[in-house]
């Protein structure tokens, strides 16, 4: 049935069961499997109650049996009274008919009733006719072909199935495409597809946490710094000290404890004393200043605690408190006979020191929070060890009754060798001495085993779950700096293709003013998208005024006649071009005229296609010369300094050694100025530039036609 | 004392075989093999030509019907229960199962506990494509549970309270106890002629073909198909 049956649902569940034989450790199984079986069908009826059923009306099959139930309607007419109403009428009622689902080259054909069953999702609707192809009458989707297999099956079969070798987002994504809900998964899949779902979801939010925990935040108050210094010791060099002081404090008071009790030697005249006892104001004085510091830092996170409230109430911090009391407490005692007892005892606690360790060690961490989610597998353990040991007292107890000076005087008694059997300890202090207390004894021994190693795989099968999982964020953490960097160097590749592409289309949209139709499109060859992206940067830059000017100082000289946005960061703008020049990109940036020399000659000496190597140092003068009075010239209402000037000079003249041909280059120079080709780039330097007009007549008009294309 | 010993012999060799199986490990697995040789079963329908000739539906309406059917039933046969529930899925707030049982039973001809896809396709000749004749014959057949070739009352009553069975509890106006019992009553005086107390075919087809609004009814489900 489409709608999934009920009654199906308990031979799911069914376990095989084997009848009682008779024997106590049978008997034993026997129960255990009843509790066994139990509890999975209490679970998947939980995890079910929770979905909708089939969150179709009425699911696939059941749609083609209604002619069935209408024609059996008749039944009722001559028991009717009143008159029926007026049947519906069929009005596009056309012949069932094929149709051809083109996914990605993939024909799949089916029938049109069959798409029409589930008519809220994308197949069965009229959404499908958005994909209809005219030319070759089919609908295509270009879309994954393997995961429309399972959708397919979905409308053919009403089961829903993952398929376990795809990846969870993909599907997620594919099912959203085709208006399906991930909750009609059948059953046969679906706990399948929430684990992977939860894992995914664990996965994106270390992600997140750990991209969280990255970002600096710009201002923090005091007390939010040191929290942080607190919870991630390498934040700051502070903190890793405090880290290391608390940790090396630590591992002091628990070796002082561990060595106060150790025997000491003996003093003439006295017997053996522990060395607490012996050296006492010593040990005194290092508990003194374990404690000091242990409170210190308690306070101290009491204090930086976002939630005082929740910390409080943290294990850690019940720890901390367990720790260090006894020592206050002792200290408040006198030392009264009555309460030393007492105090010996709460001298005990002191050993929850030993806890502090786990905000150290990961491993600690690990363990105890795989313990804490075994907790229900742990307390099957100890209930099931319970009863057994219940169970084998009394028999054993009984069976040696008869004996003679047995050591099993009582039930309880025969507890600790029940115990001790189980475990498979077996110290030798009670043994049986009967027949019968023999035989059950090593039957108590082999089911002992048994129940213990039962849990046992389920607490590993965890902890190895956490263990990798740990492993794995943190080498997802360590990799984040690189992929980080990586995408960053994308970013600004992306945003320099923009820049410099804007450039090419100023210049192209000059040469179609000079009439030049055979020109080539220069630099890279831009797809038509990204062509359209470029254009669509340069709009908005337009709209606003503004101008990107993450490197291009040239470009944004030219907004300055209306805003001043051009006072880049020097560094910033270092640092932009040392990581462009890092890219296999044709047209870098010029460098920054400011005392790095280096820098020009990377970028320089990488353009070197020419072979003229030009003199760096000669270079920044005579630039700045020249361009200054052009540029005053060329660029009207520019409150510039020459330094920005001069770097877009720089930046063209760089830019001359990319143009093979000779005409462009000259319109190049004469936007901003120097009218040489780019070969005789030595020589344009040292002529004296002309004003504004270079040695083409058609420059100046051009220059002028530039200007104005060139202002932003 | 010969049957008791013979019970006790039978069970000693059961324990037995337990005990072996037991030691060689194949305790559970016998229950599995025999549940998946049951389920092999398959029925096939004569062929697309005969079902032609022997229903007023095209070929093309037949496999139409034929694909639903095996769809929901892979194994040709329809049973009881499947049919219960198939029948349900459309009246979810009754109980529909009273009113499949009878169903079943008239489209069971031959009374072998499943309907198999002949039977299926013959019923539905009739009731979307028969006669008048027909139809009212079916009915007839319908309600006379017993099929002895008469209804009376208590088949009647049947009847009536499987089809209000079929509302479910949640109705306006709240369904009263004698009303089922009212409208057999008021069904009988309309059908039963000569007031003997039961209805024969020959009477029900007479007063159906008086009532205009039975007649008239009849027809709704011209075009289903």
């Amino acid at each position: 049935m489409a709608l999934g049956t009920e009654e199906g649902e308990d031979s799911r569940n069914h376990l095989p069961v084997i009848s009682p034989l008779g024997t106590a450790s049978d008997t034993f199984l026997w129960w255990f499997q009843g509790v066994a079986e139990l509890t999975p069908s209490w679970c998947a009826e939980w995890l079910r109650s929770g979905r909708p059923r089939a969150g179709v009306t009425m699911a696939a099959g059941v749609a083609a049996w209604l002619p069935f139930a209408r024609a059996a309607a008749i039944g009722w007419m001559p028991v009717a009274n009143c008159p029926m109403p007026l049947a519906p009428a069929d009005k596009n009622k056309r012949q069932d008919e094929l149709i051809v689902l083109n996914v990605s080259g993939r024909r799949f054909q089916t029938w049109r009733t069959t798409l029409e069953r589930y008519p809220d999702t994308l197949l069965g609707s009229t959404e499908k006719e958005f994909f209809f192809n005219e030319d070759t009458k089919e609908y295509f989707f270009d879309r994954d072909p393997e995961v429309f297999r399972c959708v397919l099956n979905f409308y053919r079969t009403g089961k829903l199935h993952y398929p376990r070798y795809e990846c969870i987002s993909a599907y997620d994504d594919e099912l959203a495409f085709y208006g399906i809900l991930p909750e009609i998964i059948g059953d046969c899949c679906y706990e399948e597809y929430k684990d992977r779902k939860r894992e995914n979801a664990e996965r994106l939010m270390d992600d997140n946490d750990s991209e969280n925990n990255q970002e600096s935040m710009p201002s923090l108050s005091f007390r939010q710094t040191m929290w942080r210094a607190f919870e991630n010791p390498h934040t700051s060099t502070l903190a890793l000290v405090f880290y290391y002081v608390t940790g090396f404090f630590i591992a002091v008071s628990v070796i002082t404890n561990v060595v106060e009790t150790v025997p000491c030697g003996t003093v003439p005249g006295s017997k053996e004393l522990p060395c607490g006892e012996r050296y006492s104001v010593a040990f005194f004085c290092l508990d003194t200043a374990c404690v000091m510091i242990f409170t210190v830092e308690y306070l101290l996170r009491l204090f930086a605690a976002p939630s005082r409230y929740r910390f409080i109430r943290s294990v850690m911090s019940i720890i901390d408190v367990v720790a260090i009391m006894p020592y206050y407490i002792g200290l408040v005692m006198t030392n009264n006979e009555d309460v030393s007892g007492a105090f010996v005892t709460l001298r005990v606690f002191r050993v929850f020191r030993i806890f502090k360790f786990s905000r150290h060690s990961q491993g600690l961490r690990i363990l105890g929070y795989t313990l804490k989610s075994c907790a229900s597998e742990l307390g099957f353990l100890l209930f099931s060890l319970t009863m057994a040991i219940i169970i084998f007292a009394t028999v054993m107890f009984y069976a040696e009754k008869g004996s003679s000076a047995s050591k099993f005087t009582s039930i309880p008694a025969s507890f600790w060798y029940t115990i001790v059997t189980m475990t498979t300890l077996g110290y030798g202090d009670m043994v049986p001495k009967t027949i019968a207390g023999k035989i059950f004894g090593s039957i108590c021994s082999l089911s002992g085993v048994l129940v213990i190693a039962l849990p046992v795989p389920v607490i590993v099968s965890n902890f190895s779950r956490i263990y990798h999982q740990n492993q794995r964020a943190d080498k997802r953490r360590a990799q984040k700096k690189a992929r980080l960097a990586r995408i960053r160097v994308a970013k600004t590749g992306s945003s320099n293709a923009y820049l410099h592409s804007k450039r090419n289309g100023l210049l192209n949209e000059a040469l179609e003013l000079m009439g030049t139709p055979e020109e080539e499109h220069m630099g890279k060859t831009a797809s038509l998208i990204e062509s359209q992206h470029h254009h669509l940067l340069h709009c908005l830059e337009k709209t606003t005024g503004l101008s990107y000017l993450v490197d291009d100082p040239l470009l944004s000289v030219r907004t300055s006649t209306i805003k001043n946005h051009e006072f880049i960061d020097e560094q910033m703008f270092e640092q932009n071009c040392m990581e462009s020049s890092m890219q296999n990109y044709p047209s870098t940036r010029s460098p920054s005229l400011s005392s790095h020399p280096g820098l020009t000659t990377t970028c320089c000496s990488r353009r070197s296609k020419k072979t003229t190597h030009l003199p760096n140092s000669n270079l920044p003068a005579t630039r700045l010369r020249s361009m200054q009075e052009l540029s005053t010239i060329h660029i009207q209402g520019s409150e510039q300094p020459s330094l920005t000037t001069s770097r877009s000079s720089l930046n063209l003249k760089a830019d001359d050694g990319l143009r093979p041909n000779c005409k462009t280059s000259q319109i190049t120079t004469a936007i901003i100025s120097i009218p040489t080709p780019p070969a005789l780039t030595p020589e344009g330097e040292s002529r004296p530039p002309p004003a504004s007009p270079g040695p083409n007549t058609n420059i100046p008009s051009i220059a002028s036609n530039v200007v104005k294309v060139s202002a932003l | 004392m010969s049957s008791c010993s013979k019970r006790c012999k039978l069970g000693f060799v059961k324990f037995a075989q337990t005990i072996f199986k037991l030691i060689t490990g194949t305790l559970s697995k016998d229950k599995i093999e025999d549940e998946l040789e049951m389920t092999m079963v398959c029925y096939r329908p004569e062929g697309l030509e005969q079902l032609e000739a022997q229903t007023n539906f095209t070929k093309r309406e037949l496999q139409v019907l034929y694909r639903g059917f095996k769809n929901e039933c892979p194994s040709g046969a329809v049973n009881e229960e499947t049919f219960k529930q198939i029948y349900a899925q459309f009246f979810p707030h009754g109980d529909a199962s009273m009113y499949a049982h009878y169903l079943f039973h008239a489209f069971d001809t031959t009374q072998t506990g499943s309907v198999k896809f002949e039977d299926f396709v013959t019923a539905l000749s009739i009731l979307l494509r028969g006669t008048v004749h027909e139809k009212l014959r079916w009915t007839f057949n319908l309600y006379d549970i017993n099929k002895d070739g008469y209804i009376n009352k208590e088949e009647m009553m049947d009847i009536v309270k499987a089809i209000y069975d079929m509302m479910g509890k949640y109705t306006y106006p709240v369904l009263k106890e004698d009303t089922p019992r009212q409208h057999v009553d008021v069904f009988f005086q309309k059908m039963d002629k000569n007031k003997d107390g039961i209805v024969t075919l020959d009477e029900f087809l007479e007063s159906c073909q008086e009532d205009d609004n039975i007649m008239r009814s009849l027809q709704l489900f011209q075009n289903v198909m």
